[in-house]
């Protein structure tokens, strides 16, 4: 039995070391808001936070995750009301939004990081999370509203 | 979280569904709706939403439901993947029905053909064909709450307005709010279509005006929306399936020792492979059945597993172009015919030939195909996110025997579809591997690998176009051959041709005023599964079309756009049987012809947002391009910038779109920047090839999508909208695609004086200017 604490919570978790966290969250804990796109760590559909730096649920094994504290899209805030989930909405970011939970993870890792991204700041930050129905405009405005730049 | 609480229905019957809504007492809902009227074969043809099977369902009791709390419910009939559908009926019924939008909830609407009319959200039709009867749902209910509000105050009932979500009597400042009528309403009989008054479109607060919030936004940036990935059901079990790396490959023998010993793996099941044409049936193959998809997929690894690969084993994509090539040299099927060609082509002062090659293309939607059975002997429930669900119906009814109202299919949000939930094969796999399972409920996921390696591909295919030139430049003649092979390969034996609807997506309808034009379509076959995806023919098509356009404004030195507004001549109406348009996207001719104006109007203002003919800085040029589809008109003019080092970048898209009356403004604009993103990818990146009969690309390493570091720095898209809601609307999810990879072709040429006809562009192959 392995112990993760995910979004402020000691949870145990009953899987071998390997388990890549995704599969735990989704199949075990039957938390969905992370989603599986790729496996490869290739679509970053699958962004949490580990002690508040983005990183990719599929390709992290449990086994490693002792101590250390996960964050889903469903921690991020406690009402949804994080800047960057609420620049999202003034903007309808998402088309069909299965991409945009990693997509946000994503961006509140840059922006604690860099409060006031440039342009290439934010492709550079961004370029790892793949949304097939092509929001990357609208998600570069929303990252810059949540910078307070628009 | 419980998915069927919280997004699906609460239970198989209808009953329970109402159970689920009924917070606030529930009235107008659960009357069945009259049984739609057979088609007797003297009736005239039927177009648009009543040539869709199922046709179209408008009875406000069977969508809408409002509770004593004033709550509206209303029941989403066509699967959401990202265009905004949800949304966009929610508006258009709260307009008519006078309801504050945020007081509205939708539902998705199970799979239910019968009752809900067509679900095949596919073709760019759901706005398209169900605005008027949503308008209709919405002011039968409104008229049903008036009436109820002016017998109370014993006026009449033309007196009283819905509007701010109640009834108000203006001339005695009396007013009702709809919770307090709802359930004496609900008694009253629902007006006759005739009896309907809609609203005059001067009174819409949301149809047409500007941004909507998306009813799932909070969901969304939540991560509590529901995908059909996400389905919970009690006691689910998690597979993953081997299938056969060739199309129409069955199992010889497989070894399932090592992979059973995994922890966690519950039970290794063959599946019968399909018989090519295999439709929507599953490839077959070897299943793992597990406690979690991680176990399932690290057993799959572990299979021993030996395939008979079957007549498709030698599909190779290199050799395949080459034969697409000599058959596009050679004559073939004629398809439309006007004038003489070859004597306009030997009269000609110039001639221009060239060819244009699109790959296999794979959907790759975010959400790969999933779903999640449970089954008994005699019924199946699913869940899933399909974007037909009526598909799943007839093939679990002849696979298993099923009575068609033992099979429930929750539809759950799409994560993006582009045509891939189409085909419902995965489906039917978690149908099969339930009823495997003794009945246990089974969530059927396809890895990465599964959705690009055993997809349903965009077709391959070779273009080759012709053209004679007279003195001035002008074409006298125009010679078009389409090979591919056609998605009518799913369904029969080697088809050989393109299907009369896949012709008129761009190749037969080709609306240039030439006097003489020939499209021909020489054979091939399939050697793969081909299906739809977003646009479609229109890609290889317009893509073919469109270069060629610009090849021959270059031929003659003239501007492009000049030349591309000239050959299309004066505006006009093209009645499609002077074409052999055999399909006009299923709709009225009356209503639906191509009309020339409508694209030189999207190519004018396209063109004058994006400042055609101004001066740009060294290495950018401009492109531009128009296609229509889905009964609306596209143009893109595209700024392209290459470095010295032959690196591409778009600093700006200049989109204009008339696609009729815009209900969601919003929606069609998001439609068009996503459409914009598709296309620069296609242009750019996206390529399925095979080699010995599988595909080479397993994951997005190999096949590669635009990234926001790749996207256009700026999408501008400008509505081109006639006034007034009464013209016939045109569809907004596909349209916008093709007319993106030519118009950045288009600009490379211009930026550079190199011409590329072949996609994906070649990387590392764009000389600096």
């Amino acid at each position: 039995m392995i112990t993760l604490t995910i979004n402020g919570h000691a949870t145990p978790v009953d899987a071998a070391p390997d388990t890549p966290l995704l599969w735990v969250l989704r199949d075990l804990l039957r938390m969905t808001g992370t989603k599986y796109g790729c496996g490869m760590g290739l679509c970053g559909a699958c962004t949490v936070h580990i002690d508040g730096e983005a990183a990719r649920a599929c390709v992290l094994p449990i086994g490693d995750l002792d101590g250390r504290h996960v964050t889903t899209i469903e921690g991020l805030s406690p009402d949804g009301t994080h800047p960057v989930q609420v620049a999202w909405r003034e903007l309808n970011v998402a088309q069909c939004g299965y991409c945009q939970g990693g997509q946000i993870m994503q961006a509140v890792s840059l922006l604690n990081r860099t409060p006031k991204p440039s342009d290439q700041e934010i492709d550079t930050a961004m370029s790892g999370n793949i949304c097939r129905c092509g929001t990357y405009p609208r998600i570069r405005a929303a990252i810059k509203r949540a910078a307070g730049e628009a | 979280m419980d998915t069927i609480d919280r997004f699906a229905l609460a239970n198989v019957s209808r009953r329970g569904f109402l159970k689920g809504l009924s917070a606030g007492g529930l009235i107008l809902a659960l009357r069945h709706a009259p049984p739609a009227v057979a088609q007797s074969a003297a009736e005239p043809k039927q177009y648009g939403a009543l040539a869709m099977p199922g046709g179209l369902k408008d009875d406000p009791t069977t969508f809408l439901s409002i509770g004593e709390d004033g709550g509206v419910t209303l029941l989403c009939n066509r699967a959401e993947m990202g265009q905004g559908v949800r949304t966009s009926w929610a508006m258009v019924v709260a307009d008519e029905l006078g309801a504050e939008l945020t007081r509205v909830r939708v539902l998705q609407a199970p799979g239910d053909q019968a009752r809900y009319g067509n679900q095949n959200t596919d073709g760019s039709r759901s706005m398209r064909h169900h605005f008027d009867a949503l308008r209709r749902i919405g002011a039968a209910a409104r008229q049903m709450l008036e009436a109820e509000a002016a017998t109370r105050w014993d006026v009449a009932p033309t007196t009283v307005v819905a509007i701010g979500h109640e009834v108000v009597h203006r001339d005695s400042d009396r007013r009702l709010g709809f919770g307090a009528l709802a359930r004496a309403a609900a008694e009253r009989p629902v007006p006759t279509r005739e009896a309907l008054v809609l609203k005059n479109p001067s009174d819409f607060r949301y149809i047409g005006r500007g941004t909507v919030p998306l009813v799932d936004n909070l969901d969304i940036t939540t991560g509590r929306a529901t995908y059909g990935i996400d389905a919970q059901v009690e006691g689910m079990l998690f597979a993953v399936v081997a299938r056969p790396p060739v199309y129409g490959g069955k199992l010889k023998r497989f070894d399932a020792q090592a992979a059973s010993k995994v922890t966690g793996v519950l039970k290794i099941v063959p599946i019968d492979s399909a018989a090519i044409p295999s439709a929507f049936q599953p490839l077959g193959g070897v299943a793992v059945v597990a406690t979690n998809t991680h176990a399932a997929i690290k057993a799959r690894a572990l299979l021993a597993l030996e395939w008979e690969d079957g007549p498709n084993r030698e599909y190779d994509s290199a050799r395949y172009r080459q034969a697409l090539e000599a058959a596009a040299n050679q004559p073939g099927k004629v398809v439309r015919s006007n004038g003489d060609v070859d004597a306009a082509l030997a009269g000609a002062t110039k001639r221009v030939q060239a060819t244009y090659y699109v790959p296999h293309l794979a959907h790759a939607p975010m959400e790969p195909p999933t779903a999640t059975a449970r089954t008994s002997e005699q019924g199946c429930e699913l869940w899933c996110s399909v974007q037909n669900p009526e598909a799943i119906r007839v093939d679990l009814t002849k696979r298993f025997g099923l009575a068609p109202d033992k099979i429930v299919i929750h539809s759950l949000l799409l994560g993006g579809g582009f045509g891939r939930k189409s085909k419902p094969d995965f489906a039917i796999e978690a149908a099969i591997l339930s009823r495997a399972m003794d009945g246990r409920p089974v969530k059927l996921t396809f890895t990465r690998e599964d959705d690009l390696q055993n997809s349903y591909y965009s077709t391959v295919s070779l273009q080759r176009l012709e053209a004679g030139l007279d003195d001035a430049g002008k074409p006298v003649a125009w010679l078009h051959r389409t090979v591919a092979p056609s998605i009518l390969s799913l369904f029969m034996p080697d088809p050989k041709h393109e299907g009369p609807a896949e012709l008129a997506m761009g190749a037969v309808d080709m609306p240039f005023a030439i006097p003489n034009v020939r499209v021909e379509n020489p054979e091939a076959s399939a050697h793969t599964r081909i299906g739809w995806f977003r646009s479609v023919s229109n890609i290889p098509h317009a893509f073919a079309v469109q270069c060629f356009a610009a090849e021959l404004a270059a031929a003659a030195g003239r501007d492009p756009k000049d030349y591309l507004l000239e050959l299309l001549g004066p505006a006009r109406r093209i009645d499609p049987a002077t074409v052999s348009d055999e399909w006009l996207y299923g709709e009225d001719p009356a209503h639906y012809a191509f009309d020339t104006g409508r694209l030189r109007a999207v190519i004018e203002r396209a063109a004058a947002e994006a400042g055609w003919g101004r001066k740009l800085p060294r290495g950018h040029g401009l492109g531009i391009a128009a296609h229509r589809s889905f009964a609306s008109y596209a143009a893109a003019v595209v700024e392209v910038a290459i470095a010295a080092d032959g690196s591409l970048s778009i600093p700006r898209v200049d989109v204009a779109f008339d696609c009729g009356a815009v209900i969601n403004p919003d929606r069609v604009r998001a439609q068009l920047e996503g459409a914009v993103v598709q296309g620069v990818s296609i242009a750019t990146l996206g390529e399925i090839s095979y080699k010995a009969g599988r595909v080479e690309q397993s994951n997005f390493h190999q096949f590669r999508l635009t990234r926001i570091d790749a996207a256009p720095r700026a999408i501008h898209t400008h509505l081109v909208t006639p006034t007034g809601y009464d013209q016939p609307l045109g569809g907004a999810g596909e349209p916008g695609l093709p007319p993106i990879a030519p118009a950045l072709l288009n600009a490379i040429f211009a930026a550079t004086g190199q011409r590329i006809r072949s996609l994906p562009i070649p990387a590392g192959k764009l000389k600096a200017a």
